[in-house]
């Protein structure tokens, strides 16, 4: 299991007001799955992104990414994480204005401290499979929105993570652009990146395997499909039910014959 | 780094007239501060060199009593007291570290005799008795004829070397060369003319400076050491000039040649005089002092505008970091540590006051060349300050650096990235 997070609670404190974002929030996911989190605005879906991303903590909970618990690293190493393993793409972009698009998507290879020659041939690869070959001088500022978003998708990609979180990729895009982002996600998909991606629209969360429903900080998955977590709560649920039923109709026997104050060894 | 400094210059050129007003104060408190240090320097190096002569690096070592060098007049006034300077003691000086090289002479203030050609004398003048390195220690040249050699002291050959006053006053007419004047007596003949470059020219800085001035004012007459006994009947005493090693070295290697030759003095007798050397050295150095001192408040003064120019800077950074803040959570979110943040923020603001300091120095160097113009004080750049005064808007940059970079390095990636 690549991502395993479980009873996540999160609210944030804003002067002496509690907001109570997260409820218990468990959501496994399986290596090379492509998840889809669907819920209305100030729902909880980038709170919930930011601690998959190991940018924020939450206030209870476990997180273990690959296996490792991630909540008890310090900063640095949740940089190294974010570095290594996963890839963010973001509702606006976040390209440096000033910088072409390639020295944007080599960003990452210089905090990897990739030598420089490397650095140009790997964001030049990079750019090249995200369709931006011929862009590789031009600065954001030259670039239609959705060039912007395939930079910051090469850029995402260019240290090999395994994993793409995408927070509302397509939120500022047209049609035709989201289309061309959600093929590019697919093929990323396909060569084996898990991918997990916000969004508000039913027609992008199409293109996902697999959709999770939040609603006011509360994860639910969509399609009958049942989540591994939740598949796990649920049986515990009907475990504990079980037993609390045969209790019930135990101590129903007992009071029965007359035994409930004498308790006798079974 | 290397990008970090990539990165820094494309920041500085996005913000070409507010990177320019943040270095300002920079600019103009290290320009200052190397004006009036090349205005310092300036006034130094020309009284050292105006006291010491340049490169030549030559003390006297003369008897003295009372501080005064002693004078030698005529016979009377020769001390009985001080032999002459045996050979084994002008080895020991020779070997000195600090010495290059060492000659001997008599010398007298000739009153009571004159050089005589035909119709021409002069008299009042001074008389050298000199040996073979003489000319060479001291740095005079010949303009005309030859040196002295070797020969000329083994045979005793009475041969004499005029200065062009001499010469002018002797032979106003006619050509020196092979000519004999009598001296005491004696038939000399005239084998050269020499001259002194203008680098050891006389200063006159003090009284005394003038008298041996005047006394030279009727030309100068050099003879062999040799014939010395010849013409006067006694050995007398001698005088020393030991070249330094280094213009540095000059207060040491007098000072450490006075002390051999003051060791071989036997007599304790008060009126015995004593080899003494004089500190050029030592007196340039407390004249240079004096100008210092007068100056370094100055630079305190200058030193304040620099400290105006790094609030600036830090100021400015401030604005930057806060400005920058979608940039800064960015690079955390996509994996910058902390210390990257921090290393491009910190490079931003020392690049930005290195170049502030270059700036300065060229200024500076500018504004010095333009005082020397104009008020004629002396300036010499001193290229140690240029390259501190570089150093410390480097060093300034990193300080007034820190606290921004730090601001941004501890940026909540999250509220950076929500923020836009
Ligand atoms: N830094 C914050 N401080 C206080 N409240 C926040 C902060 N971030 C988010 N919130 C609140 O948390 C809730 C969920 O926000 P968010 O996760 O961004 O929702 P979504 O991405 O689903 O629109 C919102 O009510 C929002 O106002
Ligand atoms: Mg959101």
């Amino acid at each position: 299991m690549i991502l395993k997070l479980e009873h996540i609670n999160k609210a944030y404190h804003t002067g002496k007001l509690d907001v109570p974002v997260l409820h218990d929030v468990s959501l496994h996911v399986e290596k090379g799955e492509y998840v889809a989190i669907m819920g209305p605005s100030g729902s909880g879906k980038s709170t919930l992104m930011n601690i998959i991303g190991c940018l924020d903590r939450p206030d209870s909970g476990t997180y273990e990414l690959n296996g490792e618990d991630v909540l008890g690293k310090d900063d640095n190493a949740l940089a190294k994480i974010r570095l290594m393993n996963l890839g963010f793409v973001f509702q606006n972009f976040q390209l440096l204005a000033r910088e072409t698009a390639l020295e944007n998507v080599a960003l990452p290879l210089v905090y990897a401290k990739v030598p420089k020659k490397e650095r140009r041939e790997r964001a030049r690869e990079a750019l090249e499979k995200v369709g931006l070959g011929d862009r590789v001088a031009f600065t954001p500022g030259q670039l239609s929105g959705g060039q912007k978003q395939r930079v910051a998708i090469a850029r995402a990609m260019v240290n090999r993570p395994g994993i793409l979180l995408a927070d509302e990729p397509t939120g500022a895009l047209d049609s035709h652009s989201s289309l061309q982002i959600m093929e590019l996600f697919q093929q990323l998909n396909e060569e084996g990146v898990t991918v997990i991606m916000i969004t508000h629209s039913p027609d992008i969360a199409a293109y996902a395997r697999r959709v999770c429903d939040i609603f006011d900080g509360v994860i639910s998955e969509r399609n009958g499909q049942v989540n591994a977590a939740q598949q796990a709560e649920r049986k515990a649920e009907a475990e504990a039910e079980e037993a609390l039923a045969r209790m019930r109709q135990r101590s129903a026997e007992r009071l029965r014959h007359g035994s409930l104050t004498k308790e006798e060894p079974s | 780094m290397l990008e970090n400094i990539r990165l820094a210059f494309r920041g500085i050129a996005s913000h070409k007239m507010r990177s320019f007003l943040t270095m300002l104060g920079i600019i103009i408190g290290i320009a200052s501060i190397m004006s009036i240090v090349s205005t310092i320097k300036g006034t130094n190096d020309a009284l050292r060199d105006k006291l010491v002569g340049s490169g030549n690096n030559t003390v006297k070592v003369s008897l003295s009593s009372g501080g005064q060098e002693l004078s030698i007049y005529d016979a009377s006034s020769v001390p009985q007291n001080v032999q002459p300077i045996a050979d084994e003691t002008r080895q020991k000086i020779a070997d000195l570290k600090t010495v290059k090289q060492v000659t001997l002479y008599n010398k007298r203030f000739v009153t009571d005799s004159s050089v005589f050609y035909g119709d021409n004398s002069v008299s009042q003048f001074n008389m050298y008795g000199v040996d073979d390195v003489y000319f060479d220690t001291v740095g005079y040249r010949l303009k005309t004829g030859r040196a002295f050699l070797e020969s000329d002291y083994t045979l005793f050959r009475k041969v004499m070397i005029l200065d062009q006053v001499a010469s002018q006053k002797l032979f106003p007419d006619t050509d020196p060369l092979g000519k004999t004047v009598e001296f005491m007596g004696q038939p000399f003949t005239v084998i050269g003319v020499m001259y002194e470059p203008d680098d050891y020219e006389p200063d006159i800085q003090t009284v005394e400076d003038y008298y041996n001035n005047q006394d030279n004012s009727n030309g100068l007459f050099f003879i062999p050491k040799a014939d010395w006994p010849i013409v006067f009947n006694y050995d007398e005493p001698e005088n020393v000039i030991v070249k330094a090693t280094s213009t540095d070295d000059m207060t040491t290697a007098g000072g450490a040649a006075a002390k051999i030759l003051n060791q071989t003095i036997t007599s304790t007798s008060d009126d015995t005089p004593k080899y003494q050397a004089e500190d050029l050295l030592g007196i340039v150095k407390s004249q240079q002092k004096l100008t210092a001192a007068a100056n370094m408040q100055l630079i305190w003064i200058a030193g304040i505008s620099l400290l105006v120019g790094a609030i600036g800077v830090m100021n400015i950074m401030l604005v930057s970091v806060t400005e920058r803040t979608a940039e800064i959570g960015l690079k955390k979110a996509i994996g910058a540590r902390q210390s990257a943040i921090l290393g491009q923020f910190l490079t931003e603001a020392a690049v930005l006051t290195t170049m502030g300091g270059l700036i300065g120095v060229g200024v500076g160097v500018l504004l010095s060349y333009l005082i020397n113009r104009f008020s004629g004080i002396p300036v010499a750049i001193s290229i140690p300050w240029s390259a501190g005064a570089v150093l410390i808007s480097m060093l300034i940059g990193v300080i007034s650096g820190l606290l921004p970079a730090q601001k941004a390095a501890r940026m909540d990636p999250i509220n950076a990235l929500r923020r836009e």
